[in-house]
């Protein structure tokens, strides 16, 4: 049964990478214009859960649905096409290309750069001044920013975000809390974060990822009250 | 910073040793010592054509050719047959040369297409069968070309060749064939449009994106793998083109393929793997020193040997004092 409300919805999916098997059975719905974040300690499987539905690591069992068409099956640039945009764990930003080509590069339309350019700059200040510069030359914070931006050129209706606080001082972290918000009024995100305060800061929902299965999803503000499942699936109170 | 220009004065260094090296040994011979430099950048600027397209294809798909000295060797066969061809013998020479060139260039790209589509595709998760693959092909292309066109090594007679082909031109009281004058601008025109390419293009761009992670070009919205169909018929129509017009001083032969193969895959390895700059450079500076050291060991040592050795000796020599090459990463 599908809800018309949710952009994504996961159901059930199976992966395995390998003889391993990673996914068990994991399910995710994600509402239209909500930041969703997948919670859960680390090997979970939350990393998974987003390379499976971007087609990196298709699952073998389960759907998978985007505004009710099946993403199983197609290949990671098909699904990009349909409007996801994906920003992996460690960034994944071109070190030897300069700022813009990175930027460059995720055009899909001609034009797209051109039309994103003002909200990307206001967003994020530094790319403007380094855009010229090698994507490798930049701080950790910096080629964070980089990575989201580069999946903002296109008009992407989901934004898939791993772990975009890992590794950052909390001054940078600040910042990419209030440049999330600000492009969650643009498109749905589906985040990955290890960090509960900033989850908790930024998500509207969440589902909890323990050992390959989703255990427990519903509203953040009731997750925040919940101290027992805080406690039992993520180790912190 | 300090590294780049440890690397520039290496290349200068080694280039200027060669040059000393030549001069001394042609004892005042200015026209001699002419003719070998221009016969280096002869030869480099046909290992680049070589090299290249094994340097990206290995950056961007991690696969080493070893087809791609088969490919050189089937673009002189086919040009040289087309233009010997009783069929074609109507067509004016400075017109059927070209025209070999394209076909040559053209037979280059389709078995290219054919080779990475059919053969290699299947096999992108196991570096190591496509390696033995390219190996087989590389044998089973020499095999072809000696049932259709035997044993026999072909010469090109400049006597009845086109009009660029039967000029000479005066260095220094010695002669040089304008024709590989020719392929010395055609190589570095080459180098530059390939670079072109490579800097101010958006395939250009998704290319060298490709090679720092083709899993993140994929995710981006590009498909990866039409890319890497395009790159590998590329570089085997550039191989293919290489031989086409080496043809009409090298003729062909089955030996040709090895012979630039190998200096080939020393360019891309002494250039550092996956690097343009380094591919371009290493390939002058290797055609260089192999025609340095032919006209030393044919006129001192009388024998070749030497000349086939030294891209090899020139690559540990790069190796021991850079290990990843003029311009390769260091964690590569």
């Amino acid at each position: 049964m599908t809800d018309r409300n949710n952009v994504l919805e996961v159901q059930a999916i199976h992966t395995f990478i390998g003889q391993f098997h990673i996914l068990e059975g994991v399910s995710v719905a994600v509402p239209k214009g909500s930041i969703t974040v997948l919670l859960g300690r680390n090997g979970a499987g939350k990393t998974t859960t987003l390379r499976s539905i971007m087609g990196l690591t298709p699952p073998s069992q389960g759907s998978i649905l985007l505004d009710g068409q099946s993403l199983v099956g197609r290949r990671p640039y098909t699904i990009a096409q349909m409007g996801v945009g994906y920003v992996p764990e460690h960034r994944a930003i071109f070190k030897e290309l300069s700022v813009r080509e990175n930027l460059v590069i995720a055009q899909r339309q001609r034009g797209d750069l051109e039309r994103r350019t003002e909200f990307i700059f206001e967003l994020f200040p530094d790319l403007e001044r380094f855009y010229h510069l090698p994507g490798g030359n930049l701080s950790g914070g910096q080629q964070q920013m980089l990575a989201i931006a580069r999946a903002l050129v296109p008009d992407n209706r989901l934004l898939l975000i791993d772990e975009p606080s890992e590794g950052l001082a909390p001054v940078i972290i600040e910042h990419l809390i209030a440049a999330i918000r600000k492009l969650a009024a643009q498109a749905t995100v589906l985040l990955v974060e290890q960090n509960f305060r900033v989850a908790s800061l930024l998500a509207d929902r969440y589902v909890i990822i323990d050992d390959g299965q989703s255990v427990a999803t519903g509203a953040m503000q009731d997750l925040r009250h919940d101290e027992a499942l805080v406690h039992k699936y993520l180790g912190v109170a | 910073m300090t590294r780049t220009r440890n690397t520039y004065l290496l290349i200068v260094g080694l280039t200027a040793a060669l040059l000393v090296f030549s001069f001394l040994t042609s004892a005042g011979d200015l026209g001699s010592f002419g003719t070998t430099v221009l016969s280096g950048l002869f030869l480099g600027a046909l290992y680049f054509l070589v090299a290249s397209g094994l340097s990206i294809v290995f950056g961007l798909m991690d696969i080493l050719n070893f087809a791609q000295g088969a490919y050189f060797m089937i673009g002189a066969y086919v040009t040289f047959a087309l233009f010997h061809s009783n069929m074609f013998q109507g067509i004016d020479a400075n017109l059927r040369f070209p025209l070999g060139v394209i076909v040559a260039t053209g037979v280059g790209a389709l078995f290219g297409v054919i080779l990475e589509r059919v053969l290699l595709r299947p096999l992108y998760a196991r570096p190591v069968f496509q390696l033995v693959l390219t190996f087989g092909v590389a044998i089973v292309f020499g095999e072809a070309l000696k049932a259709i066109w035997g044993t026999e090594a072909y010469s090109w007679n400049p006597n009845t060749s086109f009009g660029i082909h039967q000029s000479q031109f005066e260095i220094f009281g010695r002669q040089f064939g304008t024709y590989r004058l020719v392929v010395i601008a055609v190589g570095a025109l080459l180098i530059v449009l390939i670079g072109l390419l490579l800097q101010r293009t958006r395939i250009g761009i998704i290319i060298r994106a490709g090679v720092e992670d083709s899993e993140m070009v994929s995710a981006l919205g590009i498909n990866v793998r039409a890319v890497f169909t395009m790159v590998f018929t590329l570089g085997c129509a550039v191989a293919a083109f290489g031989g086409a017009i080496a043809a009409p001083f090298l003729g062909a032969n089955l030996g040709m393929g090895n012979a630039f193969l190998l200096p080939g895959i020393a360019v891309v390895v002494l250039g550092g793997l996956g690097s343009y700059t380094g591919t371009a450079i290493g390939s002058f500076l290797v055609g260089l020193a192999v025609a340095v050291v032919a006209k030393f060991s044919a006129e001192f040592l009388n024998q070749t040997v030497w000349s086939s050795m030294t891209p090899m000796l020139l690559l540990i020599l790069i190796l021991l004092l850079r290990p990843s090459g003029l311009f390769g990463k260091e964690s590569r």
